[in-house]
């Protein structure tokens, strides 16, 4: 097992290739991936093999390390060669801590994200052949994968706040990108949705990122560093100083990083981007929702968690719970099958952002990583789903499709229990873990309030919720009788007439509302079928579901089993349930490890003494318990109540939602989010945009153009003065002369005989005087 | 026949020549009028010699003359060629780019 013993040096080059060959990808596809065969994708899912190698080895040598009690944690700038001086005065000595030196920052929660990254980014690439065959600009959507991955890694492995902005916002850019996929395709049907969406995505994140960098700039302007450890130390410091408790501006500082987690992890109110994300193709989805982009907020809340203060850390738990909560219940009454996992992604991030402000920043880890898994599968099922329908994304014109698409519905159930929380299943753990953070908070007498109380209520809800609305999509796409194709006409039509309610409204370019389930009706109309435009033609059967290929099943297999065993590794130490061991992540990742042996025991101090212990074992053994009691109850509740209303009696659900009324639409409607936000901020936006254009136009201009008309008077003057004096008394001398010399020049005829004729009359006349005087 | 007679003819000649010159159309009778002129004072000369000091003097600046003609007549008519190439005329009256 040599090869698996942690090795600095080494682990550093091949961390910098697994990094630098998705860039190194992107670079060469963009400038030939054109003109390659198959256009490039070959290179890219190669290069992205490599770098799932990579981050799996370092993967397994963290759990070794952490099953043999090793420490690792390792930060390059312990050897001062591995070290990439940025900017750096000279003022300074070198390394100083002012200055800006980045380096690879490498701990266990690094190495489970970075081989999240690497696993979900190589399926989702392999899918993305088989999806995105024959899309126009199917180059560049690999290159922009490749980027995207190329920053998550950035981000994970930076060993300052600094640097991980930087990757932090061309994660931002490379989202933009990719969810405007569609927008370059004007006939796509999706244009004008992904145009809005990708502007609405990049604006409403922005607001975060500002947020996230004041908070960066408060803190590197007390602590004077950037890189993590120092700001943890610093942190650690400057609360032993102030008797214990956090001073009130790290509270400040501590909520406006948050800020940036909740643009980026897309946490209420700026949640608003995320279900609109979906209108990029289906892999760029999975992209955002699971390996990138949202994991990016929580794991930069799980970095710089030793900073939060309590006061901060309640608002996380609140904003997380309420989040986790608001999300599990638009998911309930959404018709479109990505919608409803945008919607649960958004709900399974809130449960991540409560844990860790429950003070359990390893359960809000932990489900980040196996969300990352089982999400990128639903996703992706979810995209060979929609792929085998021809591009029908409306569950009510699925159904039993799982005769049609078994391999995809095996993994999309595999993750769907997953996410439901079943035991064996990788969410179970995480989410058990999320729920004992809360019971532990409830439970503690000191800890105890409406803040605990709240989030372990809203969290056993959303838990629920979200074992409803997952099976409810389960039993809608792949159960009951098939409502689309040439007999789904009727259905679609009625769909229209009554109206198609829990789509999205965006407006395009003219301000106009727009329903993208309309366009998509109108793209996929049963005339002119957009099936043959994305490759895979040659079907008798156009209307048929069918299974997809290879590729795209064996990168849904892939992440299936991760979903099923990402959350226990019976490999080392026996399975965690018959031996009641804990997860491999909670062996590999604690507050000490994290941040640190001193930074951890500040965070979570051990008990001492005989008493102590006792007590926190006995509350740990009760929160275990309750947790326990709760997530197998809300599961079960939750599938049996899907099972109930849409597999049993399948006329309820309409009857139930008609019943609630205007309850039912309001949810329906997002709680009318978007149209708060239209009101609150965009229109007041536009308002202030066209007062500043009048003013522009009226002052600043009407300012200008008086200028310029003074001046175009005061010319007109000079140049009247100047036609009628100086040209007037140039012109008049040469007038003059001109009068002058038109007598003169009758004499200059240029006849010379005329001249020799004044000559001799000259002549004669001088000799006339002369003789006569 | 006394002076008078003598510079009676070489008066009539030069007015002749004179009037030769203004008057003509043809640059060769241009011409004409100035050998006529010159000859006029040719005979001026030899008259005032024979009736004034004596010796050859008015004789030889007569021949003096004779050969100045000659040269003239030579560059003269060079010119009028030159004209000729130029105006495509031998009227005194067609050369007229002095006017400009």
């Amino acid at each position: 097992m040599q090869f698996l013993e942690f090795n600095p040096a080494q682990d550093f080059r091949l961390l910098l290739l697994a990094l630098f060959l998705p860039l190194a990808g992107y670079v060469i596809q963009i400038f030939v991936g054109r003109h390659l065969p198959r256009r490039g994708d070959w290179l890219l899912i190669g290069g992205m093999f490599v770098t799932m190698c990579i981050t799996v080895l370092m993967f397994a040598k963290s759990l070794y390390a952490a099953y043999h009690g090793v420490e690792f944690r390792w930060h390059s700038g312990d050897d001062a060669n591995l070290w990439f001086h940025w900017l750096y005065s000279s003022a300074q000595a070198a390394g100083g801590t002012e200055n800006m030196v980045a380096g690879i920052f490498y701990d266990p929660l690094g190495a489970a994200m970075l081989a999240a990254v690497g696993v979900v980014s190589f399926c989702i690439h392999l899918f993305s052949s088989g999806y995105m065959q024959g899309d126009k600009r199917y180059h560049i959507f690999f290159a922009n994968l490749s980027l995207f991955t190329f920053a998550m890694l950035g981000l994970v492995l930076a060993d300052n706040i600094l640097f991980l902005f930087v990757f932090w916002e061309v994660m931002g850019l490379m989202s933009y990108l990719l969810i405007g996929h569609f927008a370059h395709d004007q006939g796509s049907g999706f244009h004008g949705w992904a145009t809005w969406a990708s502007k609405k995505a990049f604006m409403t994140t922005r607001v975060g990122d500002v947020c996230l960098l004041v908070g960066i700039l408060m803190f590197h302007h007390h602590f004077h560093t950037f890189r993590f450890t120092e700001l943890w130390e610093a942190a650690r410091q400057a609360v032993a100083a102030n008797a214990g408790v956090f001073p009130s501006w790290m509270t400040v500082a501590g909520l406006f990083v948050f800020g940036g987690t909740v643009g980026k992890s897309s946490q209420f109110p700026l949640h608003i981007w995320l279900p609109d994300a979906m209108a990029g193709p289906t892999p760029v989805s999975a992209m955002i929702h699971a390996a990138t982009m949202v994991a990016a907020g929580v794991f930069l809340l799980g970095r710089m968690y030793p900073l939060m203060s309590p006061e901060a850390l309640t608002v996380v738990t609140v904003v997380g719970a309420f989040t986790a909560l608001m999300a599990a219940s638009i998911g309930i009454t959404a018709w479109d099958l990505k919608a409803v996992l945008a919607w649960s992604t958004i709900s399974q991030l809130g449960f991540m952002v409560a844990a860790i402000g429950l003070g359990s920043v390893t359960a809000g880890l932990f489900h980040m990583v196996t969300h990352a898994f089982f999400k990128a599968c639903l996703f992706l099922s979810a995209g060979s789903v929609i792929h085998g329908c021809h591009h029908e994304q409306d569950m009510r014109l699925m159904g039993g499709l799982w005769r049609k698409m078994p391999i995809t519905f095996a993994c999309m159930l595999t993750c769907t229990l997953a996410i439901a929380g079943i035991p064996l299943f990788s969410g179970f753990y995480s989410k058990d873990m999320i729920l004992m953070a809360g019971y532990e908070r409830l439970l503690e007498p000191e800890h105890s309030g409406g803040t605990a109380l709240f989030a372990t209520l809203a969290l056993s809800a959303a838990a629920c919720m979200t074992a409803f609305y997952m099976f409810r999509m389960i039993f809608l796409t792949f159960f009951g009788e098939f409502r689309g194709g040439e007999q789904g006409g009727m259905y679609k039509a009625e769909l229209v007439a009554h109206g198609r309610g829990g789509y999205i409204v965006y407006h395009d370019d003219l301000g106009k509302p727009q329903h993208s389930g309309d366009l998509r009706l109108h793209a996929h109309g049963h005339g002119a079928h957009g099936h043959d435009d994305h490759g895979h033609g040659g079907h008798a059967q156009a209307h048929v579901p069918h299974e997809s290929p290879l590729n795209i099943t064996l990168a849904l297999a892939v992440l299936a089993f991760f979903g099923l065993f990402g959350g226990h590794f019976w490999l080392l130490q026996g399975d965690p349930l018959l031996h009641h061991s804990k997860p491999w992540f909670v062996q590999a990742v604690s507050e000490s490890k994290l941040y640190g042996a001193e930074v951890g025991e500040w965070l979570a101090p051990e008990p001492i003494g005989e008493a102590a212990v006792q007590a926190a074992e006995q509350l740990e053994h009760s929160a275990h318990s309750s947790a326990l009691y709760t997530s197998l109850f809300v599961a079960t509740s939750g599938i049996a109540l899907a099972f109930l209303l849409y597999f049993l009696r399948r006329t309820w659900a309409p009857r139930i939602a008609s019943a609630l009324g205007l309850l039912y639409r309001t949810v329906r409607d997002r709680y009318y989010m978007d149209e708060l936000v239209r009101v609150t901020v965009i229109r007041p936006s536009f308002a202030l945009a066209s007062f500043s254009a009048a003013f522009d136009r009226v002052v600043v201009d009407g300012l200008v153009n008086l200028a310029g008309r003074t001046g175009r008077g005061l010319g007109f003057f000079s140049a009247w003065f100047d036609r009628t004096f100086v040209d007037g008394a140039v012109n008049g001398v040469g007038a003059v002369t001109q009068v002058f010399s038109s007598a003169v020049r009758l004499l200059q005829s240029g006849r010379v005989q005329q001249y020799a004729a004044f000559a001799v009359a000259g002549g004669l006349l001088a000799a006339v005087w002369l003789i006569l005087l | 026949m006394g002076l008078e007679a003598y510079v009676a003819v070489s008066a009539a000649l030069f007015a002749l020549g004179i009037v030769c010159i203004l008057v003509r159309r043809n640059v060769l009778y241009v011409l004409m009028g100035i050998e006529m002129i010159l000859n006029a004072a040719n005979i001026n000369f030899v008259a005032f010699n024979r009736f004034g000091s004596g010796g050859i003097d008015g004789q030889m600046m007569a021949v003096f003359v004779i050969i100045l003609a000659a040269a003239e007549a030579a560059v003269a008519l060079a010119i009028v060629l030159n004209v000729f190439y130029l105006f495509h005329s031998v009227k005194p009256s067609a050369a007229d780019f002095l006017r400009e």
